[in-house]
């Protein structure tokens, strides 16, 4: 690790003004941070650490049924949250099928939506990368890169966005609130990350210093609680970034007929992808696998191949497929002991669609 | 800049001064307090032979900052057992043969400890094995350790039960 200022400021007005300085990154649960640290692919020179600061860890209800996280709030603590889980069970299924108990007990909300890329060649000092040094050029390219993006990507950029817990809040309309020195502001999920174009190292609407202090969810997000999955799909069963994953939401009448639907894949692109096409095409049509197939194409229609991942594109189809028709079957009351895992199907769940 | 904290350790209270604020928690523990029971094994939070328990609950101790646990309690390894009377976690990994070299078991037993604090496992070996994901044994104990945790948990709500009766 390169050496750094620490600084522990005690609201968030200070910690705005310390973390403006040029080479400042704040600190929250670091389990991204000093991993990226120790490797050299991040060097501050100052760290903010926040996790002092009060009022940023609470579960905050609103009347109507809405939610507000606070930033610092842990991703187990979210989780395990029932009246959260209840009310929101994808956003709860995706936080338990990413990484293992202990980086759960650390990471941080905020920090989950700023957590980087995993792609080696940006983890790695000695290769190029257009990320972490503008205009060096991309060695993913060229490389190993079956992981990479097959929506949205540049040719400067082929990396993925690996969180799980942003694909639910994409799905669900999440909107960031973030301080700043003139005060909160508001961007929803779905915008916040960025596509890489030719700036990849321009990675969220965030200026220097800006910090996010909360995620909200709406009651409407809410509505969606009787149908709604988590489904990723891992080199391994457990403690793996997806290779494609996907969040749906449902809402289907009595006589089986879908008449809202939300849908966000993730680790196809530098941000989690929502799929309106897909979305809008489910809505009026009979709860089933053939609306769900025809979901996955419309949901993958754009995609294109980085390199060695155009499996990505039909697993991406399957995927949607598959948690539609999961999400169809009814939220379970408990989650499976493999939350958000293809494996253990439910009787009569299609394993293969 | 010296940097002060107050930390608990193991049931002690500590004051500590860092005078450099990379240091880990793991490398607190090992290089400046001789409490080498936690291990370093990749140091990057994927094997999770350094997990500890902060504030009751595990976590990687190499990627958390020492600088950052102003306030905070700290149970490592050393401090489980009882004197001479072994906490039953770890009573039952050598009744499970839950190790082979040892080098992982002490991250496991604080993993498993905090797993059965936790009290999702509900006698499940597949929840057990998903819980302990983060723990990696090159020896392939993995059988052993399944058992053990669900032994553990069996013996520990037993005691529960006595304790409250």
């Amino acid at each position: 690790m390169n050496p750094f200022d620490y600084v522990r400021p005690t609201t968030i007005e200070e910690a705005v003004a310390a973390a403006s300085e040029p080479g400042a990154a704040y600190l929250a649960g670091g389990t991204n941070l000093l991993d990226l640290m120790k490797g050299g692919a991040m060097q501050p020179t100052r760290l903010v650490d926040i996790t002092h600061l009060p009022a940023l860890n609470a579960i905050e209800r609103d009347s109507e049924g809405g939610a507000r996280i606070g930033a610092l709030v842990k991703n187990a603590d979210l989780a395990h949250d029932d009246k959260f889980a209840h009310d929101f069970p994808a956003v709860a299924e995706a936080l338990l099928a990413g990484a293992s108990p202990q980086l759960r007990n650390a990471a941080t909300v905020g920090g989950n939506l700023l957590q980087r890329t995993r792609c080696a060649y940006f983890y790695d000092p000695a290769s190029a990368c257009n990320k972490r040094l503008p205009g060096a050029g991309c060695d993913a390219r060229g490389g190993l890169n079956a992981n990479h993006a097959v929506l949205g990507w540049s040719d400067a950029c082929i990396a993925t966005h690996p969180s799980d817990f942003c694909v639910a809040l994409a799905a669900l309309d999440a909107v960031v609130e973030v301080a700043g020195r003139d005060g909160i502001r508001e961007a929803a999920l779905t915008d916040f990350h960025q596509l890489p174009g030719d700036t990849p190292h321009e990675e969220t609407v965030l200026a220097p210093g800006e910090l996010i202090v909360g995620v909200r969810l709406s009651a409407e997000a809410a509505a969606f609680a009787w149908h709604s999955r988590y489904l990723k799909v891992r080199e391994r069963t457990s403690y793996a970034f997806a290779l494609v994953s996907a969040a749906a939401a449902l809402k289907i009448d009595d006589d089986g007929i879908i008449t809202d639907a939300r849908i966000a894949l993730g680790s196809v692109a530098a941000k989690p992808w929502r799929t309106p096409a897909a979305e809008a095409g489910l809505i009026g049509a009979r709860a089933g696998i053939e609306a769900f197939a025809a979901a996955g194409r419309v949901a993958l229609a754009g995609a294109a191949p980085s390199g060695d991942n155009a499996y990505k594109i039909q697993l991406g189809q399957n995927v949607v497929a598959r948690v539609l028709a999961r999400a169809a079957a009814g939220t379970p009351r408990e989650l499976p002991a493999l939350p958000g895992a293809p494996f253990a199907t439910a009787a009569g769940e299609l394993a293969h669609v | 800049m010296p940097l002060s904290i107050q930390i608990t350790i193991n049931r002690e209270p500590r004051v500590i001064d860092l005078d450099d604020p990379r240091v880990t928690l793991l490398d607190l523990l090992r290089e400046r307090l001789e409490l080498t029971g936690t291990k370093k094994g990749c140091d990057r939070g994927q094997c999770g032979a350094c997990t500890v328990l902060v504030n009751g609950r595990r976590v990687n101790a190499c990627l958390t900052l020492a600088a950052s646990l102003e306030g905070a309690s700290v149970e490592t390894i050393e401090g489980v057992a009882d004197g001479a009377h072994l906490h039953p976690v770890q009573q039952a990994f050598i009744d499970h043969d839950g190790f082979q070299c040892g080098y992982c078991t002490p991250g496991q037993i604080m993993s498993a400890i905090g797993l059965l604090r936790e009290a999702c496992v509900h006698g499940d070996a597949e929840r057990v094995r998903e819980q302990m994901s983060g723990n990696l044994c090159r020896c392939g104990a993995y059988a052993g350790i399944v058992e053990a945790v669900l032994d553990a948990e069996r013996v520990t709500a037993g005691q529960a039960q006595r304790g409250a009766a």
